[in-house]
């Protein structure tokens, strides 16, 4: 594959688990600043994606390249190293660690190595980023759902990825919540960050995407700009398919 | 932060001046006790290093242990070579052992490492039986050195401050807070950028190294020693129980766990010599249900009580 300009890109990438083909020769490409979204019904391959890129899963065929060359091959702590940062669907904190430490653990072995003094004020920098400063003292068990994922978050930024990605990073919120959490997003995207995100609120994928990719089944059946993707009848009766089902 | 690490430190180094005087204020009997209890400290501390942060149960202590006790043996018995030359040479093949068996079995799940490494100190004992049969001529081998108790136990002494002390580096490093966050969540540990195989293989491999020294150190103690006993696999059961009936979440549990477990078992066995085997199985159910977290958590627990209680 020739570097085509574009910060990631997927080639006919499928993955399968047994006899389920959970992601069926996916084809797109993400390129440098820009915010793209996954979007799909439950099951339609979404994490099984991210994972893939991450490097959780390797593909069963296919390839997936960062700025040109292949990262499908590598292990997930070599792609973090290279600058992919992820979260994860179901928030993943390391419970006997501090807030502090959990974010500091994002700084020491990832895209940017850190140690010491320097990693703890990074890691303070990142929580102040995402509101949670206060909190750094606290152990992990004492934070609500959405501050569990601020620290999430702040553990990925505090690596500076070159590629963020977010599962379902609004998901599981109230409606104040989910505002902050709209706006911390929309703060990635005026830094210029290169991000692919998995949502299933609506609004939030039209005000924060420049581009949609929609999944069914593992297939990719629609891509492009959000407000001509959501109104597609194909990616509509996808949706309600899955609603009636 | 680091300033009680320190602290930590310096009480440690304390401890080990002090119990560097006990072979000239104990008897021989108490000396006796005493350099069982030394031997088991240096093996508890190596393996907490490794399976305090990682919650791996390692049972290969046994045969770390006999590599150093049986290449000591036989060196000096049917090669003539010096006993520091022979106990350097088990340190570094147990080191390499446990770097091949880590590289085998670290990548997968725990259970299939806790397993291999059950099998694996009777699996050394037939293969060295069976090289001895063969090829070398079945017979014991004599382990004679002008080392008298007092001497292995300080080099015991030497082993144990060493293995903490090593263990308390490893704790500040990189390292160190690499094994923290494996223990925590390993798919977290991969996508944070930790080299999750590199670092449990290494820490591992620090048992070995530990494991075959103490194994070494403790050959001329024996005189006359059965390459069949010692690969033991008693003791690495020993050794875990011990070291989780101190605790593995700290350095120090050991201590606290060796001690009085080397008392209370020196009693059990002079006065129910058939029922040691049920002692172990009362202390297992002690841990399970009484002290999960070791002797040390216990004493953290009440700790946090006094301050809280003192407010
Ligand atoms: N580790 C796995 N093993 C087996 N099947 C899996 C695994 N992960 C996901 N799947 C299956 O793959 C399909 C897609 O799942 P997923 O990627 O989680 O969908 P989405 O994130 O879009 O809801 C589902 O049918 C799911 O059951
Ligand atoms: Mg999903």
């Amino acid at each position: 594959m020739r570097y085509s300009g574009s910060a990631l890109s997927v080639n006919g990438v499928t993955k399968r688990f047994g006899g389920l083909v959970a992601v069926d020769n996916m084809e797109f490409s993400v390129g440098e600043h820009e915010m793209v979204g996954i979007i799909g019904p439950n099951g339609s391959g979404k994490t099984t994606m991210m994972n893939m890129i991450s490097g959780t899963f390797k593909p069963t065929s296919g390839s997936i390249s960062m700025m040109g060359s292949r990262i499908s091959d590598l292990p997930a702590q070599e792609i973090t190293r290279r600058g992919v940062g992820r979260t994860f669907q179901l928030v993943r904190l390391l419970p006997s660690l501090s807030v502090l430490e959990n974010v500091i653990a994002g700084a020491v072995f990832g895209h940017r190595k850190r140690w010491g003094r320097e990693a703890e004020d990074h890691a303070h920098r990142m929580l102040e980023r995402v509101g949670m400063d206060a909190m750094s003292y606290a152990p992990v068990s004492s934070l609500t759902y959405i501050d569990q994922k601020r620290v999430e978050l702040a553990r990925v930024l505090a690596g500076d990825p070159e590629i963020l990605l977010l599962d379902e990073w609004l998901a599981g919120l109230n409606p104040t919540e989910l505002e902050t959490g709209i706006e911390l997003i929309h703060d990635l995207r005026k830094e210029g960050r290169t991000v692919i995100l998995v949502e299933h609120v609506m609004d939030a994928i039209r005000s924060l995407c420049d581009r949609c990719v929609v999944m069914s089944s593992g297939v990719k059946i629609a891509e492009g700009s959000p407000d001509v993707v959501l109104s597609d009848p194909e990616v509509i009766r996808a949706y309600l398919g899955d609603d009636d089902a | 932060m680091s300033r009680s690490g320190f602290k930590e430190l310096a009480i440690a180094a304390c401890l080990a001046i002090l119990a560097g005087f006990v072979p000239l204020v104990f008897n021989n009997y108490w000396l006796s006790i005493s350099v069982t209890a030394m031997m088991y400290i240096a093996l508890c501390t190596s393996w907490v290093m490794f399976s305090g942060p990682t919650h791996y149960i390692s049972l290969a202590s046994g045969a770390f242990f006999g590599i150093g006790g049986y290449l000591v043996a036989t060196g000096m018995s049917d090669y003539q070579m010096s006993f520091w030359l022979m106990a350097g040479i088990s340190a570094l093949v147990a080191t390499i052992l446990a770097g091949l068996i880590g590289a085998a079995t670290l990548r997968l799940s725990g259970v299939y490492f806790v397993i291999f490494t059950l099998g694996l100190a009777e699996m050394i004992r037939n293969l060295v039986s069976w090289v001895q049969n063969n090829f070398l001529g079945s017979r014991g081998l004599y382990v004679l050195t002008d080392f008298t108790e007092a001497h292995i136990y300080w080099m015991l002494l030497v082993l144990a401050a060493a293995a903490y002390f090593l263990g308390w580096y490893i704790n500040r490093s990189r390292l160190g807070f690499a094994l923290r966050i494996i223990g925590n969540d390993e798919t977290v540990a991969r996508h944070v950028g930790i080299n999750t195989a590199t670092a449990k293989i290494v820490l591992f491999m620090t048992t070995g190294f530990f494991g075959a020294l103490v194994g070494a150190v403790i050959a001329p103690r024996y005189s006359y020693i059965e390459p069949n006993q010692v690969f033991s696999p008693e003791l690495s059961f020993m050794v875990v129980i011990m070291a989780l009936l101190g605790g593995a979440g700290r350095l120090w549990g050991p201590i606290v766990g060796v001690i009085p477990f080397t008392l209370v078992w020196e009693y059990v066995s002079l006065q129910f010599p058939n029922q040691t085997t049920m002692f172990i199985g009362l202390i297992f159910l002690l841990i399970v249900f009484v002290l999960p977290n070791g002797i040390v958590g216990r004493l953290e627990q009440v700790a946090v009580k006094i301050r809280q209680g003192g407010h």
